[in-house]
């Protein structure tokens, strides 16, 4: 009977390696120097993702999510990419559109929450072009929290007794204390996160406003990674608020200005998300026929970011998006 | 279609989403604590807070904790599931609540449900090639593992309920009395309430097993039985669930939904 007895060993394929000590000579000789990280966004990708690498994206799937970021690496070609589907939205619709993945951690994949489901993530997982290994939201949470935290796993109570704990790469363990049955999740140490913020030095400290979701833990476990940011913001800034920051620099391997750079995603109080955008990729994705098309309108003829914002309405549907986030009431011009 | 009730000498209609939402709203009480996603639930829990439950405390598994709702929400982590919260966090901060045992509800759906409960929103058809993929647990299995009790929300018909989930993404009551905790999951928890277009289900002490507590107006026992895929348990007193009043009707349609997102939706 599928899934009906308690989850021992997980049988799906864990995808990278949770040993705290081999992390800990990753991060041994990590640069700590306090230097100008900003660069463009193609020289980020370029520079700090490689073929074949494993991806973490922050945010919450249309929301301050790095799509400047995720465009460059379908406009460069990247090929073989491992991704964890931690409440994966658009992001990952792009990802799948560009044929990019080889490899999903799922949590949360192939939906756009009521919106509807894409089509072009459906068929990767429907014609089997990817290897697949689930989770919940929590689960992969935890997975970076314990690799943040240089431990290789973390024991939790999610899971148990379902297929996605059978299908997940989760061990059972004995809680040594209380005799207790506890899921151990594998500790995530992703090669490259990439991450939207509101602000930014130059050298990486970053502040999110907002919800953090569980991007704090992804710069921590991450080897590399990647910020977009609204805005670039001298250092005075971020040590007049130091509560504010969340991730600190010597996490940070690049740092790029991109404004608007969650279009056509939310970004809690700059822009409200672009629901008809979204529509029309919905649509678009629908078959490969309609999607190349699209994708050559949209990314792979655009020479950036700025070019593509010009084609969805640029200042003009800027401006309407930041009305609607302050709901008709806030600041209306950047 | 709507239901149309000779009540108190004048008509009140409802079409069966509104109804759906007012049961669950009522199952909330003042000063408890849910997780709620977009759509009907969300609806739910802004309608218990603007009538029997000003205190229900809401929260979203993205972060946002106890916002004040503007409008309906579009995703589980846009701005409007923080708006003047009174703390915008993180996933696992909302988690570990639920996994230290200070959520009372949550709510969830699914493509396909048994008979104890067990949710399917993962896959139909073979995991490795499926026919169809859907996206899979989210947050749903940690919530339905951690929270006490489990609301579903969900049309009713018989490609739902079925005898057989093809893939169990969460937990409910797995094989019946007892089998969650032996599984590991923490001791008291699981699914509490289904409701549906055409009646509301709680689940049998004894054997954990779907039991039919109340039939919506209108609704015969031969359509729920039509509708279901496994056989369902009756309570001893099936009751007539209780239709909308006008004063949760008002607020539905003029303060929590007046875009008619939700309410304007077809239930099944």
């Amino acid at each position: 009977m599928s899934g009906t007895l308690p989850v021992q060993i997980g049988v799906g394929k864990l995808f990278m390696d949770p040993d705290p000590d081999r992390a800990r000579e990753f991060f041994r000789q990590k640069s700590r120097a306090l230097t100008d990280k900003t660069m463009s966004v193609k020289d980020a990708v370029a520079t700090y993702i490689q073929d074949g690498e494993y991806l973490a994206v922050g945010g919450f799937g249309t929301n301050r999510i790095p799509t400047a970021a995720l465009h460059e690496i379908l406009r460069q070609g990247k090929k073989g990419l491992g991704i964890s589907g931690h409440t994966a939205t658009h992001d990952f619709q792009i990802m799948a559109a560009g044929g990019v993945i080889n490899r999903v951690d799922v949590a949360y994949v192939v939906g756009l929450e009521a919106r509807g489901l894409s089509r072009a993530a459906r068929r990767l997982f429907e014609e089997a072009r990817v290897d697949v290994c689930e989770w919940s939201n929590a689960a992969l949470a935890w997975r970076y929290k314990a690799a943040a935290m240089g431990v290789p796993f973390l024991p939790t109570r999610v899971m148990f007794g379902t297929d996605t704990g059978k299908y997940s790469a989760a061990r059972e363990i004995t809680c040594p204390f209380t005799r207790k049955k506890l899921l151990a999740l594998p500790a995530l140490y992703p090669d490259v996160a990439i991450i939207h913020v509101h602000r930014a030095d130059k050298y990486g400290n970053a502040q999110i406003d907002g919800i953090s979701v569980s991007d704090l833990d992804i710069a921590r476990a991450s080897k590399k990674v990647i910020i977009t940011a609204e805005r670039i913001v001298s250092d005075d800034i971020i040590r007049g608020d130091p509560t504010r920051t969340a991730i600190p620099y010597f996490c940070v391997d690049a740092v790029c200005e991109v404004r608007y750079g969650s279009y056509p995603g939310n970004m809690p109080y700059e822009y409200f998300s672009d629901e008809d955008h979204l529509r029309e990729w919905l649509a678009a994705d629908s078959g490969p026929e309609t999607l190349r098309p699209f994708l050559d309108k949209y990314i792979y003829g655009t020479k950036d970011f700025s070019e593509y914002l010009e084609l969805c309405g640029g200042k003009r549907r800027m401006e309407e998006l930041r009305r609607l986030e302050f709901l008709g009431n806030g600041p209306e011009v950047a | 279609m709507e239901t149309r009730l000779e009540k108190e000498g004048y008509l009140v209609s409802y079409n069966p989403m509104e109804l759906m939402i007012c049961l669950a709203a009522r199952a909330l009480e003042d000063g408890s604590t849910v997780v709620v996603g977009t759509g009907a639930p969300c609806a739910a829990a802004m309608l218990a807070q603007k009538t029997h439950a000003p205190n229900l405390m809401v929260l979203f598994e993205a972060g946002g904790v106890g916002p004040i709702l503007p409008t309906m929400p579009i995703s589980v982590g846009d701005s409007r599931t923080f708006h003047q919260s009174i703390m915008a966090s993180s996933m696992l901060d909302v988690m570990e609540a639920c996994q230290r045992g200070m959520i009372d509800y949550c709510f969830l759906g699914g493509a396909q449900i048994d008979m104890y409960g067990n949710i399917n929103s993962t896959v139909i058809g073979d995991f490795h090639r499926p026919k169809v993929r859907f996206p899979g647990s989210g947050g749903a299995n940690d919530l339905a593992s951690l929270c006490w009790r489990t609301m579903i929300i969900t049309p009713h018909d018989p490609r739902r309920f079925v005898e057989k989930v093809d893939f169990i993404t969460s937990p409910g009551y797995l094989t019946g009395k007892g089998s969650r905790e032996a599984a590991g999951l923490p001791p008291g928890t699981g699914p509490y309430k289904v409701i549906t277009n055409l009646c509301v289900l709680g689940f049998d002490e004894d054997t954990r097993r779907m039991m039919v507590e109340s039939v919506h107006p209108g609704v015969s026992r031969d359509d729920v039985v039509k509708n279901t895929g496994f056989e369902l348990l009756w309570s001893k007193d099936v009751l007539t669930s209780e239709p909308p009043t006008d004063e949760e009707l008002r607020v539905l349609r003029e303060e929590v939904d007046p875009m008619k997102y939700i309410i304007g939706r077809q239930a099944a």
